[in-house]
C-alpha cells in the first residue's frame, strides 16, 4: 500500500479527526526537547484505546511503515524525532487512563500516556507513593518514562523508573500483543521482557499497559540547605554522608554559576559568593528522620559548610526546593540555547567530575552551569550557548564529547537518565564496546526484521 | 513564493524572541487547549515552531499557520509557566498582526474593528441599539446568572446563554454619587468630593480622606453588560474618600483588535485613550476588568509602535500607574475599619465587626476564579481574595482555581465547542465547592462562567469581588 493508502486505513481505525497529515501539523511533530535537527513525518495518529493502538501497529507492520511513538516529546536525546519523511508518529496523548490503583497490593496499572505527576498525585491521595520524579514530571508520560528509564531527584534512595516497573504489555513489530511481568511482587516466568522494554525507547515494541509498583508514603521528612566556600567541600560531604550509611531521599548540588543564575532570577536570598550549595532531604519514620537529620547536619559542618539551614516548616521546605526547581529556568534565561547533559559517574567520583567540568569550561571557553543529583553521581552540566553562533556551537560539540570521555574515564556512563536516542548513539561504542552494539542490532533485527520501530535510535 | 519570502522576512523580527524557546514542552502542563485536544499545534511549543518554520520559508502559504495561531486563548498560562521566559503572548500578538497585514483583514473584521471598535461613539450607539433589541430575540431564562438563550437560530450563537446587554450602558447612565461623608460615619470631613457632571466626564470628584484620586477605565464589558459594577466602583471609592475621574467617550482597550491582528485599530484606540486620560491629573488608573488592566499595563507599551507625539512616553507613565481594582483597594486604601494590616487576622476582625453589628446574616459562601489576565499576566491573586473576605464572606477554594475558564475573547466566538469544554470543567469545579456565589476579577470570565453555569442549570450567582464589597458597605451604612 502507498503511504496515502495507509493514511486512509488509519482514518478508518481511529476516525479522521485523529489522523493529522497537514504540513503544519507535521512540523509540530518533527522535534523534541533535544537540540537536534528536526525531521518531518508524513502523518501523526492518535489512538483512543488499546485496540486501535494494536491495529495501527499491525497496519504499519504490514506496510513496513516506520513508527515513532511520542508521549510528551520532552526527551532530551532525540528519541521522538521521526526517522524520515516516510514514517508516522504515534501519539499516546489520548491513551491517558489510570486503569487501576490497588491499595491492598500496592500497584497501579496505567496506559502509557498518563502524565507522571497526575499518577503521583492520584496515588498520594491514597497514602501511597510513586517516587520517580523527573524534572519534567508535570508533562512527561509514564510510557516515555519507561521507554527512557527516567530518573529524578529521588534516585539515590528510591531508585529510578526501572525499579518500579512490575510488568508491561506491548505490541511488537508484527502487531502481536505481548505480555510480561505480573501484578505480584515476585514473578519468575519467562524472560524478563519487562526489563528489556525499560529504556528501549520505542525500538522493541509499543507499550500498551504498564504495571507500576507503589510504596507507602514516608511519614516524615526534613530538608536542609548547606552552604560551602568550595564545591570540593560540598562533594566531599556527599561522599561522607553516603559512607556513614545514611541514604537521603535527595541530595542535590548547585555550583556557583547556577547559584548566581538562580539568585539573579528569583531573588531568593541565596549566598552568591558560595562555591556550592547542597540541598538535602531525609525521609522515613519520624524518629529516624530526626536522627538522620542531625547526623547529616553535623557531617555538613565537619566537612566545611559555613552555614546549615534546616527547614522548620513546609513553607521553609518549599523555599529550599524552589531554588533547585528554578535552576534550569534560571540558566535557560541566560542564553538562547541550552544543552542539558547527564553524564554520570560513580558517586565517589563526583569531586573529580566536578573538577573535569570546570576544566572543560575553561578549555573550550564556554559557560557551563552544573547542578544535579550529586547523591547518585548524576550531575547535569548545562551548557549555555546560541546555536546560531556556528563557531561557538562547534566548541560546544567538542566540549560535550570531552564530557563523555572524562565521565567514561571515571568509570561512568554517557547518560544517567536522558537516554541514548539519536544524540548519544554515535558515542555508545565508547561506553559499551562494539560487540554490545552488534548484539543489540541482532536482537533488533530478530524482533523487528523490517526495522519499523523507531529506526535510527540507540543502535544507530 | 516571492510574497512568502517577504513574509518570512517580516517574521525575522520575531526571531530573537523565538529562539528563547528551548522546546522543553513544559507548556503542555498548563495550556487549557492542549489539555482538551492533546495536539502539539495547540500548545505554545508547537505554535512557536510553526512561526519559526514560517520564518524559515517552510510553507507555501501562511493559511495553515495562521489558522493554528488563532486557535489560542491568549491566556498566557504558557508564558507564566515557561522556564525559559518566552514572552509567548506578545510573540503571538505580533505574529497575528504580521499575518493579518499580509493577508488582509476579513471584511467582517474590518467592519467590526476599523469601523466600530476603533470609534467609540459608533460602537456605543450600535451596542446600545443591540442591547435594546436583543430581548426581543432572546427569551429570558429565570436563573441566578440572569442569562438568556439565543432565540434566533444562528450557527454562531448555537445554544449559548447570553448575558443580556444592559439596556442602559454605564456610560449613558447617570451614576449616583453624593458626598461620601454621608455614606461613612468614619470618614472625616476632609472629603470634598463634589459630583460634577460635565460634558467630558461621567464623574469627576476630588481626592477625599484617602488623599488619592483615581481615573477609572470602564472597559466594554462592564459598560455594556455589567454597568452596575460601574456604580459599585463609584460607591466604594466614595466610601473610602477616593477621588474619581471617569471621562466619557471611553472605548475598548484594544485587545479584540490586537487578537485579530488589527494593529491599525489598536494603535488608534491607544492614542485616543492616552489623549483622553491626559485631560486630568490622577494618581492611579484603575480598571475592574482583568483583561483591560493587563492590556493597558503590558500590551500597550510592548506592542504600540506608532509615533504620535510623546505617546510612547505617556503609555509608559500610564502603565506604571495602572492597577487592578482589587489590588488598588487592598494595597492603597484601608479596607473597612481602619485596620492597617490586611492579613487574614485583620479580616477575621472585620468579620467580627459584622457579627457585632448583627449584619452577618448575609454571609455567603464564595469561591473565586483567578482570571488568567490577573494571576498569570499580572501576578494578582491574593488581593481579590482579601477583598472577598473583607466583605464578610466565607471563601472556599475550588480545584484548579487558576485554570482558564475558556473564554479567551474571540476564541469563544470561533471555537465555541472547545471553549465550552474548557468552561464545563470550570463549572464543575465551581459547583463542587457548594458555594452560593462565584466571584472573579474579569467581566469576560463572568460572561463565560455565567453561560456555563446556566447551561448546567446551576443556581450559583456570578459576580465581581467589588460587588460583594459594595454590598457589604451598603449594609454597613444601613446599620
Ligand atoms: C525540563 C526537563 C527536565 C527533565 N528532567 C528529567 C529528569 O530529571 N530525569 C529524567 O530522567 N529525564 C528528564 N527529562 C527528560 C524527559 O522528560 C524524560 O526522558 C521523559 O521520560 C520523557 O517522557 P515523554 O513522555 O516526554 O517521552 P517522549 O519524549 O515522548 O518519548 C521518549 C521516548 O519514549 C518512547 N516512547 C514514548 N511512549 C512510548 C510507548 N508507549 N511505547 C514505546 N515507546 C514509547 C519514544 O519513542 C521516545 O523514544 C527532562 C526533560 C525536560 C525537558
Ligand atoms: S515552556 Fe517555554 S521554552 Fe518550554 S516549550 Fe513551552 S514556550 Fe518553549
Ligand atoms: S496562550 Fe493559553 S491557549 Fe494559547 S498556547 Fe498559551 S496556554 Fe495555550
Ligand atoms: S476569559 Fe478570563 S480566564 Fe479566560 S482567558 Fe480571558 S482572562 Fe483568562
Amino acid at each position: 500500500m502507498t503511504t496515502q493508502g495507509v493514511i486512509g486505513e488509519l482514518k478508518k481505525i481511529v476516525g479522521a479527526d485523529n489522523v493529522l497529515t497537514q504540513k503544519e501539523d507535521m512540523v509540530t511533530y518533527s522535534y523534541d526537547a533535544a537540540v537536534l535537527d528536526p525531521v518531518v513525518p508524513s502523518a501523526a495518529v492518535m489512538p483512543e484505546n488499546s485496540e486501535q493502538l494494536g491495529q495501527i501497529v499491525k497496519l504499519c507492520s504490514d506496510n513496513k511503515l516506520p513508527i515513532t511513538v511520542r508521549g510528551a516529546g520532552t526527551n532530551l536525546s532525540g528519541g521522538t524525532i521521526p526517522s524520515s519523511r516516510a514514517s508516522i508518529v504515534l501519539l499516546t496523548g489520548k491513551l491517558n487512563k489510570i486503569l487501576e490503583i490497588n491499595e491492598a497490593d500496592m500497584y497501579a496499572v496505567v496506559q502509557p500516556g498518563v502524565v507522571t505527576a497526575t499518577l503521583a498525585a492520584a496515588v498520594e491521595k491514597k497514602g501511597l507513593f510513586y517516587p520517580p520524579d523527573p524534572g519534567s514530571q508535570a508533562v512527561s508520560t509514564i510510557g516515555g518514562n519507561v521507554a527512557e528509564n527516567a530518573g529524578g531527584l529521588r534516585g539515590l534512595k528510591y531508585g529510578v523508573t526501572k525499579d518500579y516497573v512490575m510488568g508491561v504489555s506491548f505490541f511488537d513489530s508484527m502487531g502481536e500483543h505481548v505480555k510480561s511481568g505480573s501484578r505480584t511482587v515476585k514473578c519468575a516466568t519467562g524472560y524478563n521482557l519487562t526489563g528489556l522494554m525499560v529504556g528501549s525507547e520505542g525500538t522493541l515494541g509499543v507499550l500498551d499497559e504498564i504495571i507500576l509498583k507503589l510504596i507507602p508514603l514516608p511519614k516524615a521528612r526534613k530538608s536542609m540547605v548547606a552552604v560551602y566556600k568550595t564545591i570540593e567541600q560540598a562533594s566531599e560531604t556527599v561522599a561522607a554522608i553516603i559512607s556513614s550509611r545514611i541514604v537521603p531521599a535527595t541530595l542535590e548540588l548547585l555550583d556557583n554559576f547556577t547559584i548566581r543564575a538562580v539568585e539573579a532570577y528569583s531573588h531568593a536570598g541565596l549566598p552568591i559568593d558560595a562555591g556550592a550549595l547542597l540541598l538535602i532531604e531525609v525521609d522515613g519514620h519520624p524518629a529516624q528522620v530526626a536522627e538522620d537529620g542531625l547526623k547529616v547536619e553535623e557531617l555538613c559542618k565537619t566537612f566545611g559548610a559555613v552555614d546549615v539551614k534546616v527547614a522548620t516548616n513546609d513553607s521553609e521546605r518549599d523555599k529550599i526546593w524552589a531554588a533547585r526547581r528554578s535552576a534550569l529556568s534560571a540558566l535557560a534565561k541566560l542564553k538562547p540555547t541550552l544543552v542539558l547533559e547527564d553524564a554520570t559517574v560513580p558517586r565517589s567520583k563526583i569531586p573529580a567530575m566536578v573538577k573535569a567540568l570546570q576544566e572543560i569550561a575553561v578549555k573550550y571557553k564556554i559557560e557551563i552551569g552544573t547542578f544535579g543529583h550529586a547523591g547518585d553521581g548524576n550531575l547535569h552540566p548545562t551548557i549555555l550557548t546560541d546555536k546560531r553562533n556556528k563557531e561557538e556551537w562547534h566548541r560546544v560539540e567538542l566540549a560535550i564529547e570531552e564530557i563523555f570521555d572524562r565521565a567514561l574515564a571515571l568509570g561512568g556512563t554517557l547518560s544517567g537518565e536522558h537516554g541514548t536516542g539519536l544524540a548519544k548513539a554515535p558515542f555508545l561504542a565508547k561506553e559499551t564496546g562494539l560487540s554490545s552494539i552488534i548484539f543489540s542490532r541482532r536482537l533488533r533485527k530478530a524482533l523487528d526484521p523490517h526495522g519499523i520501530l523507531n529506526p535510527g535510535k540507540i543502535t544507530g | 513564493m516571492v510574497k512568502m519570502k517577504e513574509l518570512a522576512n517580516r517574521l525575522k523580527e520575531l526571531e530573537d524572541q523565538l529562539v528563547i524557546c528551548i522546546k522543553c514542552g513544559m507548556c503542555q502542563s498548563v495550556c487549557p487547549l492542549f489539555d482538551r485536544t492533546r495536539r502539539e499545534a495547540d500548545v505554545a511549543r508547537g505554535k512557536l515552531a510553526l512561526l519559526d518554520g514560517l520564518g524559515k520559508n517552510l510553507f507555501t502559504n501562511p493559511d495553515g499557520v495562521n489558522e493554528r495561531l488563532n486557535r489560542c486563548l491568549l491566556c498566557g498560562s504558557c508564558a507564566a509557566n515557561c522556564p525559559s521566559g518566552v514572552n509567548v503572548v506578545e510573540i503571538f500578538i505580533k505574529a497575528r498582526a504580521i499575518l493579518a497585514e499580509f493577508k488582509g483583514l476579513s471584511p467582517a473584521k474590518k467592519l467590526i474593528f476599523q469601523k466600530m471598535l476603533s470609534n467609540p461613539e459608533t460602537f456605543d450607539k450600535l451596542t446600545e441599539w443591540a442591547g435594546k433589541f436583543q430581548n426581543i430575540f432572546t427569551k429570558k431564562d429565570k436563573n441566578a446568572q440572569g442569562t438568556s438563550c439565543a432565540r434566533v437560530v444562528s450557527p454562531l450563537f448555537g445554544d449559548r446563554h447570553f448575558l443580556p446587554m444592559s439596556d442602559k450602558p454605564f456610560h449613558s447612565s447617570k451614576p449616583y454619587t453624593k458626598n461620601s461623608s454621608n455614606i461613612s460615619e468614619e470618614s472625616t470631613s476632609k472629603t470634598t468630593s463634589i459630583p460634577s457632571f460635565t460634558t467630558s466626564s461621567i464623574i469627576n470628584t476630588n481626592a477625599g480622606k484617602s488623599g488619592l484620586k483615581v481615573a477609572f477605565f470602564t472597559g466594554c464589558i462592564i459598560d455594556k453588560i455589567f454597568p452596575h459594577i460601574g456604580q459599585d466602583v463609584i460607591d466604594v471609592f466614595e466610601f473610602h474618600g477616593v477621588g474619581l475621574y471617569i471621562p466619557t467617550g471611553q472605548g475598548c482597550c484594544g485587545i479584540p483588535a490586537l487578537a485579530s491582528g488589527d494593529m491599525k485599530s489598536f494603535e488608534k484606540l491607544v492614542e485616543y485613550h492616552i489623549k483622553l486620560f491626559n485631560e486630568e491629573k490622577f494618581d492611579y488608573l484603575v480598571t475592574a476588568c482583568a483583561t483591560c488592566t493587563s492590556t493597558i499595563k503590558k500590551l500597550w507599551s510592548s506592542i504600540y509602535k506608532g509615533n504620535a507625539s510623546r505617546t510612547r512616553e505617556k503609555i509608559k507613565e500610564l502603565s506604571h500607574k495602572t492597577l487592578d481594582i482589587n489590588q488598588f483597594l487592598v494595597n492603597k486604601v484601608r479596607l473597612l475599619s481602619n485596620d492597617a494590616s490586611f492579613e487574614d487576622n485583620a479580616i477575621v476582625k472585620n468579620n467580627a465587626v459584622f457579627k457585632d453589628n448583627g449584619k452577618s446574616k448575609s454571609i455567603e459562601t464564595v469561591t473565586y476564579h483567578d482570571p488568567c489576565h490577573l494571576k498569570k499576566s499580572l501576578g494578582v491573586f491574593k488581593e481579590p481574595r482579601i477583598l472577598i473576605k473583607a466583605s464578610g464572606n466565607k471563601l472556599v477554594e475550588m480545584e484548579g482555581c487558576d485554570k482558564c475558564c475558556g473564554m479567551g475573547g474571540s476564541f469563544n466566538l470561533y471555537h465555541y465547542d472547545i471553549s465550552s469544554e474548557i468552561g464545563q470543567i470550570k463549572s464543575k469545579n465551581i459547583a463542587d465547592t457548594n458555594c452560593s456565589t462565584v466571584a472573579t476579577g474579569c467581566p469576560a470570565c463572568m460572561v463565560q462562567i455565567s453561560d456555563m453555569l446556566a447551561k448546567n442549570n446551576l443556581d450559583i450567582k456570578v459576580c465581581h469581588p467589588i460587588e460583594l464589597y459594595a454590598k457589604t458597605l451598603r449594609n454597613k451604612q444601613l446599620s
